[in-house]
């Protein structure tokens, strides 16, 4: 166990009463308790309100472009399958921006646990409606409300058999750290959606609303029987499940199947002369 | 007589095997000491169509491409009815007996008393073989070389169909088309600028490349994906160009020299990448391979209409380097100096080809492998980490330390005990986001200022020809043969002629420059297309004023008859 100090205490930017305050709280939790030190992880983000939580802890970290942290995390795992990759970033950034990286992501398997802060918002453009707001949800770019249905991210994870798929809420810190802590230990595209209450702009979907409705699995779930978690996946309404909701060890992450990366790092090796000679000759 | 040069066509439909033919064809004249240059046409289709693979060769040096065909090889009724025009008045159109056509440029070879259905094409290369005079030997090594190991079942059926084909040419058609002797002289190379692309990246050291399949930059990303586990390096297909970059960009910050290739509609996805590469400080290497747009445009044609939008391509502003290679020597040495740059730089480099050069099998010198050294990170970081000393490591460790250079040591993540932070806000010395507008002005500089580095290692442009010029030909990329030959021809009668060829195409010195334009008699530029931006960038960056401008933009590579009727009139 690796003491939480070193992950320090920073000021923030973001609104007091913020879901995202607890949700860095349980990172760094989960952090320390796998043992893991600052210069062994690498944090990466989009852009968002989320998307700044690299900054408020201490490890190496790449806060990318809006929509577009998984595909670079993806490039730093595969560049470094040393480090230990997460990422943090909003609802908005990971499921609309990076719609189409979030559903490749999974089915390419690279191991990186991946947080999103699901506000069912756009926090830091203030408050548009994202993939996860509620159909009929009033905003100032949707005054009739949202047309769109909801995207369940959960739902569309287990449906495609993504490894490790797990949904948190801010407001239990001890619950979420578990989370990302097996989260981390799963080998493969694990996904956390986080419940988390914005409380500038979703006065819909607040703390007190998602108290009422969220209930942990207990221990009976069985997270492997596919049927019963895409159930699960499903349930959204008074009564939210809470947990790992679905979990299959058996994929293999691409990392092991890249047949370069067999010895590690590719970091720092040097130019095999003997081969690049011979990969010339082909075209003799 | 025996020729010294021959324009061979061979035509058909896709899937027909033209290419495979063709790259024999190729092998087999590189082999017994001819040089050439190959142009594909193809069409944005997998069956049917027309598609052609023109063979120019020579016993002498091959720059271009040309027009005017001594053979049409056509494997389709097709072939011989749309090139007949293009026919040269001595020419000759080989086609098939079965199809029942006559004229008086045409040669009815009875194929199918020659070879069965899948043996085909080893019987037209039989036919052209002999018809040019190549040696069986050389033809059957070709074969072997091909498909001895695919196919070891069909070498028999392959050797006897090449030779019947061949003997049965040599006894009906003896005149015309033979080749000058020559004598194979030391190993060459036989390859496109795409091949020569991506073996300068794998010697610079490259191990990182994403991509999404596009025409004409697929290739690039192929023959690495081909070596990747033999030289140790991870090629990844993206679900779209903007995670192709990302992922480049992702690798590089982490410690592997990365590479993108696509095209003009690809390249738009990677846009705010390339920016972002530029934010982050990180090494990246684009090729882009043009071809005609706007949008999906000719997805199978050449253009060099990318200029003006690579140059200008990501929002903000920071500096970059184009190159653009004329020869397949140039391919694979700027694609190093790319690589070089990009990690010194620490920023985007761009490599800009077109469909032309990409497809163009050429025979060149094998490359000196061992005068390239190859970039690598990891000793940076080393060297960074020992210049640091015993810098307290829970200090944060300034990424982004402002330096007279602009150029800040650089370490990789996990690889120290200090923390590499990097945002694509804005940000401080530390990485960290800041909206300190102070910091942010001082971070442009800084990024700008690299720039100098950049500056001080411009490859000047190349010059041929007679100095001072009447007449200066400007172009940049693959136009630099076709230049040349149409110089050479204008010189042949007497007049002076020089070429002034920029194999990088930003930033521009003029100093480099200048003074062979203003000596020129008339400069015109040599472009492949329809607003000379080349012109218009040399205008911005100098004052001058080019004279004219000799443009193509119908999809086709620039020849040096074009350039001679352009300057006509
Ligand atoms: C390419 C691009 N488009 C748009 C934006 C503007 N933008 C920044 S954050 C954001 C939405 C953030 O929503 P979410 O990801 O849910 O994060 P939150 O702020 O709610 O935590 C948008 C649209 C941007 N930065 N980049
Ligand atoms: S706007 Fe919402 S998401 Fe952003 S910091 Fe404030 S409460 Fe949190
Ligand atoms: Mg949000």
């Amino acid at each position: 166990m690796v003491d939480i100090k070193e992950y320090g205490q920073f000021e923030t930017a973001w609104c007091p009463g913020c879901g995202n305050h607890q949700i860095i709280q349980a990172v760094k939790r989960a952090l320390a308790e796998e043992g893991l030190r600052p210069r062994q992880v690498l944090m990466v983000s989009g852009i968002g309100q989320a998307a700044k939580s690299p900054h408020y802890l201490r490890a190496n970290v790449f806060n990318g472009l809006h929509g577009r942290a998984l595909p670079a995390a993806t490039g730093a795992r595969l560049a470094n399958p040393g480090l230990k990759v997460l990422i943090e970033s909003g609802d908005g950034c990971s499921y609309g921006e990076g719609g189409n990286h979030f559903l490749a992501g999974i089915r390419r398997n690279i191991d990186v646990t991946y947080i999103v802060h699901d506000n069912q918002i756009y926090g830091l453009t203030k408050g548009q409606a994202s993939p996860t707001t509620e159909f009929g949800f009033v905003t100032k770019a949707q005054p009739q409300g949202v047309f769109n249905t909801p995207f369940n991210p959960v739902a569309a994870a287990v449906g495609l058999r993504c490894g490790f798929v797990a949904r948190g809420f801010s407001g239990d810190v001890d619950h979420l750290a578990g989370l990302i802590r097996a989260g981390m230990a799963h080998r493969g595209f694990a996904l956390i959606d986080v419940l988390q209450p914005c409380v500038s702009f979703n006065k819909v979907n607040t703390f007190a609303w998602y108290k009422k409705r969220v209930q942990p699995l207990g221990p009976e779930y069985d997270p492997a029987d596919w049927a019963v978690a895409l159930q699960t996946a499903h349930e959204w309404g008074d009564r939210i499940p809470l947990g790992v909701i679905y979990r299959d060890e058996t994929r293999v992450p691409l990392e092991d199947r890249i047949p370069a990366l067999a010895s590690g790092s590719l970091i720092g090796r040097p130019v095999n002369q003997t081969v690049l000679a011979e990969i010339m000759r082909e075209y003799e | 007589m025996a020729r010294e040069t021959l324009n061979i066509l061979i035509g058909g439909e896709a899937g027909q095997g033209l290419v495979t033919v063709g790259e024999l064809l190729a092998r087999c004249l590189v082999r017994s000491g001819r040089h050439l240059q190959v142009t594909q046409g193809y069409m944005s289709r997998i069956r049917g169509g027309h598609n052609t693979f023109v063979l120019r060769t020579s016993v002498h040096e091959v720059p271009a491409p040309a027009e005017g065909f001594d053979l049409v090889v056509a494997l389709d009724p097709a072939t011989a009815r749309i090139h007949e025009p293009e026919l040269k008045p001595e020419g000759l159109i080989v086609v098939d007996e079965a199809w029942g056509l006559t004229g008086g440029n045409l040669w009815a070879v009875p194929y199918k008393t020659l070879a069965s259905g899948r043996y085909m094409n080893t019987a037209s290369l039989g036919v052209i073989g002999a018809l040019i005079g190549l040696g069986t030997p050389v033809l059957l090594a070709a074969l072997e070389k091909a498909f001895g190991k695919k196919h070891p079942d069909q070498a028999a059926e392959n050797a006897n169909t090449l030779e019947k084909a061949y003997a049965w040419t040599r006894e009906n058609r003896s005149d015309g088309f033979h080749l000058a002797p020559a004598q194979p002289g030391p190993t060459r190379l036989i390859l496109n600028g795409n091949d020569a692309i991506s073996l300068g990246a794998m010697a610079a050291g490259v191990r990182f490349c994403a991509f999404y399949p596009m025409t004409p930059a697929t290739t690039i990303a192929l023959n690495l994906a081909d070596r990747a586990a033999k030289l140790g390096l991870v090629v990844e297909q993206a679900e779209d160009e903007i995670a192709a970059v990302n992922m480049a960009v992702g690798a590089a910050y982490t410690g592997l020299p990365s590479l993108v290739s696509t095209s003009g509609g690809g390249f738009a996805l990677m846009v705010e990448g390339i920016s972002l590469a530029a934010m982050l400080e990180t090494p990246l290497v684009a090729a882009v391979i043009q071809r005609p747009g706007p949008a999906t445009g000719l997805p199978t044609r050449t253009a060099q209409a990318d200029l003006e939008y690579v140059l200008f391509s990501g929002h903000g502003e920071f500096p970059r380097a184009i190159f653009a290679p004329g020869t397949i020597d140039q391919c694979f040495h700027r694609t190093v100096q790319a690589f070089h740059l990009a990690e010194d730089s620490q920023g985007p480099v761009f490599i800009l080809s077109d469909q032309f050069l990409s497809d163009s099998l050429r025979d060149t010198a094998p490359f000196d492998l061992a005068s390239v050294t190859a970039v690598n990170p990891a000793d940076r970081h080393r060297a960074a980490l020992e210049a640091m000393g015993s810098a307290d490591p829970s200090a944060p460790y300034q990424r982004y330390a402002l330096t007279p250079s602009g150029i800040s040591p650089r370490l990789l993540p996990g690889l120290s005990e200090h923390l590499v932070v990097s945002d694509s806000d804005e940000h401080t010395e530390d990485g960290h986001l800041t909206e300190d507008l102070d910091v942010a002005r001082k971070m442009v500089e800084k990024r700008l200022k690299k720039a100098d580095l950049i500056r001080s290692r411009i490859v000047p442009p190349d010059f041929w020809g007679d100095d001072p010029a009447d007449l200066l030909l400007v172009g940049w990329g693959s136009t630099l043969g076709a230049m040349i030959e149409a110089g050479q021809s204008l010189r042949d009668r007497g007049r002076r002629v020089g070429v002034l060829h920029f194999s990088q195409v930003w930033p521009l010195a003029p100093e480099q420059f200048l003074v062979r334009l203003e000596s020129a008699g008339r400069v015109v530029a040599v472009e492949g297309n329809a607003t000379g931006q080349l012109a218009n960038l040399i205008r911005r960056e100098t004052g001058f004023r080019i004279d004219a401008v000799v443009l193509r933009y119908d999809g086709l590579p620039l020849t040096p008859e074009f350039i001679l009727r352009g300057l006509e009139e």
